[in-house]
């Protein structure tokens, strides 16, 4: 971006949505696989699908292709209705989870099949395609068929191919879920970087909230056939609205209780005997005197021996069981309650200077601002 | 390795003997002197040269050729387009019976589909000649064709299909330039199992022939009903060998093809 204000499109009334759901459902026989479900994303977004298989969120991305047509509600792209049309009739690409390259044909043939299907020159065709392999480094490769490539090659020549067209939309299914976790954490990179390049909305689907919180300007937290929420990947992780999707996005400890106090942002929880009130943000929909749930992040946990007077927000218990990650611990936390919480603390020292360890007494504690209040139900996954 | 049992050998040794005697025998007597089939006078290959000079042998030859290569891609094409409604038509009523009725053919008593073809080709008025034998010969061998091709089909990734539609093909140009270049192996042996069924067939053809179309297998079981000629015997060891080298190349060619794409798929894909 050349200016310093953020890209945030959504925020902004007058701008023109790209993709806009209008009560869209999807029926297959009995099973709701879509339910009623309102969108809209902007031109320039790259917005993340995020949940666990069988959400819907492919069912909502092959509506957008062209594959499936919606049971009820409507769909625009770029103002025109897409009902009816068929996928060779849009404007969209999709690059597919098991990359669908045509295995008949060499890296150039594939990366040209979509343009000579287009009423393009065969010159131009020609120097298009020298800018896809150009714009995935490809060039060594023009003249080798798929089978001949590694899978992080294989992945460019999809993502090549369905870019080649130049589409105002491109889909992406689960695009990195074939490489391995170094050569996925590189391609993120790559991919972020040439949908600025090329200025193309990009919506892809994932079940890996890493992968969506790095690429993603926009989560979109689905859950059977609804969307929880929609928000920028800060938002959904540090003001997540409901447990299912503090669950869903990173590790997340969970106190149940009842409100006690509620004023504007702040909110207290009551849960458990003889203890004082857990003090956190306001999350939407909590009343007070309801059943709430306190939602608190384990890096948020801080983990002493000494008592943290100067908090509020503290409590006692014995350590359980210690996760050495290397570059953090996890430390299991039994309250007297017999709540589980968990810490998480970095390793700023050698593992043997560490001072606590199994069966220690501690305190956990944490800032009245760390958690949030949200509307019980909905199990974390 | 295991150990070579006598039990093995045995039956082994057997089980070819029964399969192979006869031929050989009706090979060895194909270069007989004798006209008489049954008493060894010596080696010869003028039978094979009087074959040559046969016209009415040449003739049905002929025909048998046409009608094969006319009768196998009719079926192939129908057998082709059976399969993929098979494997790609999803659920729709009546998918269950339409599968079995396609099948069905294989088990069908020849005569049966002869006497039935008979029936209709008279009922319709159509004149009995070769272009009957092509109809009745791509109605039975249109199944095995659809057996081929519909085994390759299920194995056959539909993401490919959907990306050449994501990418501007109308549904016959995804066909005609990704899933047809695939399966083109499966779809050339199948081709092949028609062209050698149609070849082979005596009954169905003798059913849907006329006078002035004769093919080989029924020119031949007509002359040996008046005896069998040393000429028989040489003809049938042209065609003895003509059919092993003929299913000899087309199962190693399709079976290194199909291997050669099922890798490349895989690979592929990923």
């Amino acid at each position: 971006m050349s200016n310093n204000t953020p890209f945030a499109p959504w925020n902004d009334e007058a701008a023109v949505p790209l993709i806009q759901f209008d009560g869209v459902s999807k029926k297959y026989g009995d099973f709701l696989a879509i339910d009623n479900i309102d969108l809209k994303i902007y031109p320039r977004e790259f917005f993340a699908l995020l949940g666990p298989s069988g959400c819907g969120k492919t069912t909502l991305m092959r509506m957008l292709a062209g594959f499936e047509e919606a049971s009820a509600g409507k769909i625009t792209i770029d103002n025109k209705d897409m009902a009816g049309i068929p996928p060779n009739k849009r404007a969209v690409n999709m690059m597919f989870q098991s990359y669908a390259l045509f295995p008949h044909l060499n890296v150039v043939d594939n990366l040209a099949f979509g343009l000579k299907r287009s009423r393009m020159a065969k010159s131009e065709i020609d120097g298009r395609v020298e800018e896809m392999l150009r714009l995935v480094q490809l060039q060594k490769f023009a003249k080798r068929k798929p089978h001949q490539l590694s899978g992080g090659q294989r992945q460019r020549v999809a993502l090549a191919r369905a870019l080649a067209k130049a589409p105002k939309l491109l889909l992406l299914d689960e695009p990195l879920g074939a490489l391995d976790k170094k050569l996925r954490e590189e391609t993120q990179f790559e991919l972020m970087d040439i949908q600025e390049k090329t200025g193309t909305t990009f919506v892809i689907v994932t079940h890996d909230q890493e992968e969506a919180m790095t690429v993603a300007s926009r989560i979109a937290v689905m859950d059977h056939g609804k969307l929880v929420q929609i928000d920028t990947p800060d938002r959904v992780y540090e003001n997540p609205n409901s447990i299912y999707v503090a669950g869903f996005i990173g590790d997340v400890n969970i106190i149940e209780g009842r409100v006690s106090h509620l004023a504007g942002e702040e909110a207290q929880l009551c849960w458990a005997e003889g203890t004082s009130d857990i003090r956190g943000m306001a999350g939407p929909k909590i009343q007070k005197g309801e059943e709430a749930a306190f939602a608190v992040r384990p890096e948020k946990v801080a983990l002493s021996v000494q008592e943290p007077i100067e908090r509020n927000n503290r409590v006692a218990g014995r350590v359980e069981d210690i996760a050495y990650l290397g570059n953090m611990s996890t430390y299991y936390v039994r309250l007297e309650n017999g709540n589980l919480i968990k810490s998480q603390v970095a390793n700023d020292r050698r593992i043997s200077r560490r001072s606590v360890t199994w069966n220690d007494q501690v305190w956990l504690s944490w800032s009245d601002t760390a958690g949030i209040v949200l509307p019980s139900g909905g199990n974390p996954s | 390795m295991r150990k070579t049992s006598w039990f093995n050998v045995v039956s082994l040794t057997t089980g070819f003997a029964f399969l192979y005697i006869p031929i050989i025998i009706l090979v060895i007597f194909s270069f007989n002197k004798s006209k008489l089939v049954t008493v060894w006078a010596g080696f010869s290959t003028k039978w094979y040269g009087e074959l040559l000079s046969n016209e009415a042998f040449l003739d049905a030859a002929w025909v048998t050729l046409r009608v094969g290569l006319w009768s196998s891609t009719i079926a192939t094409v129908l057998g082709t387009m059976a399969a993929l409604v098979m494997v790609r038509g999803g659920r729709f009523f009546g998918r269950t019976l339409f599968t079995g009725m396609i099948y069905a053919p294989l088990v069908m008593p020849e005569v049966i589909t002869g006497l039935s073809l008979l029936l209709l080709f008279i009922a319709i008025g159509l004149d009995r000649g070769a272009t009957t034998i092509v109809l009745a010969h791509a109605t039975f061998s249109m199944c095995y064709v659809s057996v081929v091709v519909s085994s390759r089909l299920s194995t056959f990734d539909q993401s490919l299909e959907e990306a050449a539609l994501d990418l501007g093909c109308t549904a016959f140009d995804a066909f005609k330039s990704v899933t047809l270049p695939i399966i083109a192996p499966a779809v050339a042996s199948g081709w092949l199992l028609a062209f050698t069924l149609s070849l082979d067939d005596l009954v169905i053809a003798s059913f849907t022939a006329g006078p002035s179309s004769t093919t080989l297998p029924i020119k031949i079981y007509s002359s040996v009903r008046l005896g069998v000629s040393p000429e028989i015997n040489a003809l049938s060891s042209i065609i003895i060998g003509l059919v092993t080298i003929g299913v000899l190349t087309a199962s190693i060619a399709s079976k290194r093809a199909i291997r050669r794409q099922q890798i490349e798929e895989r690979r592929a894909i990923g």
